[in-house]
């Protein structure tokens, strides 16, 4: 394992150090491991609290700030915060219009945050509302499983939910809003390599040198098969059909992203991303708006995802808002 | 000898002996949990039961509900995962339904037990065949409430839990995993026990271990 790191241990405690140092406009809990934007919520204005595992940045960290979310719980790599955190972070950016917990579909997230929300609601009354991001087509039983993970339509659902809490929607709105986005959009990734978690010391699983993962985890979870590594217009194929496959995206602006996964420079992603657009193009899906770039990653795994949302012209109006935060940033 | 109630030193005995287990088998279980998981279930169990037993010494308590909601809480705070929130689940109801008593009978104990394994289902929406820790709480406290109505004896009872939970932790292997990160092997996890299955079992033998000890 070669990483730049002072030791496994202290990965997450010495990020969130230099998280702190970088950014004036953050603050960070060291102690709950949780990062606010330095001004307090705004009165009257819906707070979004998310968090997961960490090994994804910039999500959820580096969406903090306005526009997108107003805190992240930061659990240790790939491991979900604990509902301590998430209690705790919902009692400081309430500012009495209620709390949304963004959460991604994972079994560990999903119970902590559940837990986390019956505290905050036991203890002080806070609303809380709730989204649960499940938009991963590779996971295709999901009656028989945990479900569709929650993978790149985070980003886009923060973002958007993020912009309708800052024109002051209430609650009842910016969840719906939330739950729309989620409806809406759907991902497919593909690994080229895998992951080394920091503690684990060694890749998560093994992938032959002519060898991808068609529908891979962004922890490293198996996907739907294993085939012989392609070239760029071949993998675009496989990651957006089974997208195109699960939602009808025809008569409707999108807003499409091409992801990287943590260890594929941004040359390739965007040669995919021209991929992309052609079988969009083919298709017959109208391309309103787009993003290329690394913003829900799996540590240093090679590879990329595709993300595809059915807007309408609410949820373009919410993503040209302006966003000011670490990891997304226009307008401002 | 016959024995019809359970002490708040043996309930802390029963959990001294359970933070031995699982550090004795933490190999054991981070084994099991490589296999269909992410490794990680035996150092996190055994972290969140050392923590437990730091909290009992540093703070000890006078009742049985208070003992419980610490251990849930202290759970929940510091193993993660999906374990955390089940297992802290599991012993925040054990002590809600025992209330703030000294000492619990055996139909006092098997209610709470069952209570944790309510708190265990509303949590985990788990059932049976899931290969989950369902698969051993479930069978086990049948057997403990089958046995107490034959024997009325509450040791009795807690090895005819053990058994049952030996059998549903090995009965988890040949089942295809619904829940959790295992289920998206599908088929792949066949031929696995359940790491949460193994862990449960301990639970068990930790409480027929310490109430033979009397």
């Amino acid at each position: 394992m070669k990483k730049l790191i002072n030791s496994p241990e202290t990965v997450l405690a010495d990020s969130l150090i230099g998280v702190a140092a970088a950014h004036p406009e953050l603050r960070v809990d060291h102690v709950n491991r949780i990062i606010y934007r330095t001004d307090p919520t705004r009165a009257g204005k819906v707070a979004l609290l998310s968090g997961g595992g960490t090994g994804h940045e910039p999500l959820h960290g580096g969406f903090v700030g306005v526009g997108m979310l107003d805190a992240a719980c930061a659990g240790a790599v790939f491991t979900s915060p604990t509902p301590d955190q998430m209690l705790e972070a919902t009692k400081v950016v309430d500012s009495g219009a209620g709390v949304l917990h963004i959460v991604k579909n994972y079994t560990g997230d999903v119970m902590n945050f559940e837990m986390g929300a019956e505290l905050a609601a036991a203890e002080t009354g806070i609303e809380v509302a709730v989204v649960v991001v499940n938009d991963d087509v590779a996971v295709e039983d999901s009656t028989f499983t945990a479900g569709r993970r929650g993978v790149g339509t985070t980003v886009l659902l923060e973002k958007i939910a993020g912009a309708a809490a800052e024109e002051g929607r209430d609650l009842a709105a910016v969840t719906a809003v939330a739950r729309q986005v989620n409806e809406s959009g759907r991902s497919m990734g593909v690994a080229l390599s895998s992951c080394t978690v920091p503690a684990a010391g060694k890749p998560t699983f093994e992938l032959a040198e002519g060898e991808m993962e068609i529908g891979v985890g962004i922890h490293g979870e198996p996907g739907r098969r294993r085939v012989p590594l392609a070239g760029a217009a071949e993998v675009a194929r496989l990651l957006v059909e089974p997208i195109l496959a699960d939602l009808d995206f025809t008569g409707a602006p999108t807003i499409v992203m091409v992801n990287g996964l943590g260890g594929t420079p941004l040359i390739e992603l965007y040669v995919m991303y021209a991929e992309v657009r052609k079988i969009l193009e083919a298709a017959g899906i109208t391309v309103a708006r787009s993003l290329v770039g690394n913003y829900i990653t799996a540590l240093d795994m090679a590879g990329c995802s595709v993300t595809i949302l059915k807007a309408d012209e609410d949820l373009l109006h919410l993503w040209d808002a302006p966003v000011n935060t670490a990891g997304l940033r226009w307008g401002i | 000898m016959t024995n019809d109630t359970i002490s708040l030193d043996q309930l802390t005995g029963w959990l001294t002996r359970f933070r031995d287990l699982v550090t004795e088998q933490v190999s054991y279980l981070t084994e099991l949990d490589s296999a269909i998981g992410d490794a990680d279930h035996g150092s996190n169990m055994t972290r969140g039961m050392d923590a437990v037993l730091e909290k009992i010494q540093a703070s000890p308590v006078v009742a049985v509900d208070e003992l419980f909601k610490g251990v849930g809480m202290t759970l929940v705070t510091s193993v993660g995962g999906a374990s955390g929130p089940l297992y802290g689940t599991f012993f925040l109801r054990i002590g809600t339904s025992a209330g703030p008593v000294s000492t619990l009978d055996a139909p006092g104990l098997a209610a709470a037990l069952r209570a944790g394994l309510g708190g265990v289902v509303a949590r985990g929406k788990a059932e049976a065949g899931d290969k989950t820790m369902f698969d051993v709480l479930a069978p086990a406290l049948d057997a403990f409430d089958a046995d107490l109505v034959v024997f009325s004896d509450i040791s009795s009872a807690a090895r005819a839990a053990y058994s049952a939970a030996q059998a549903g932790r090995d009965a988890t292997a040949p089942l295809i995993a619904r829940k959790g990160r295992a289920s998206y092997l599908g088929e792949r996890s066949i031929g696995h026990i359940d790491p949460g299955a193994a862990s449960t079992s301990l639970l068990f033998q930790a409480l027929a271990e310490i109430l033979d000890k009397e």
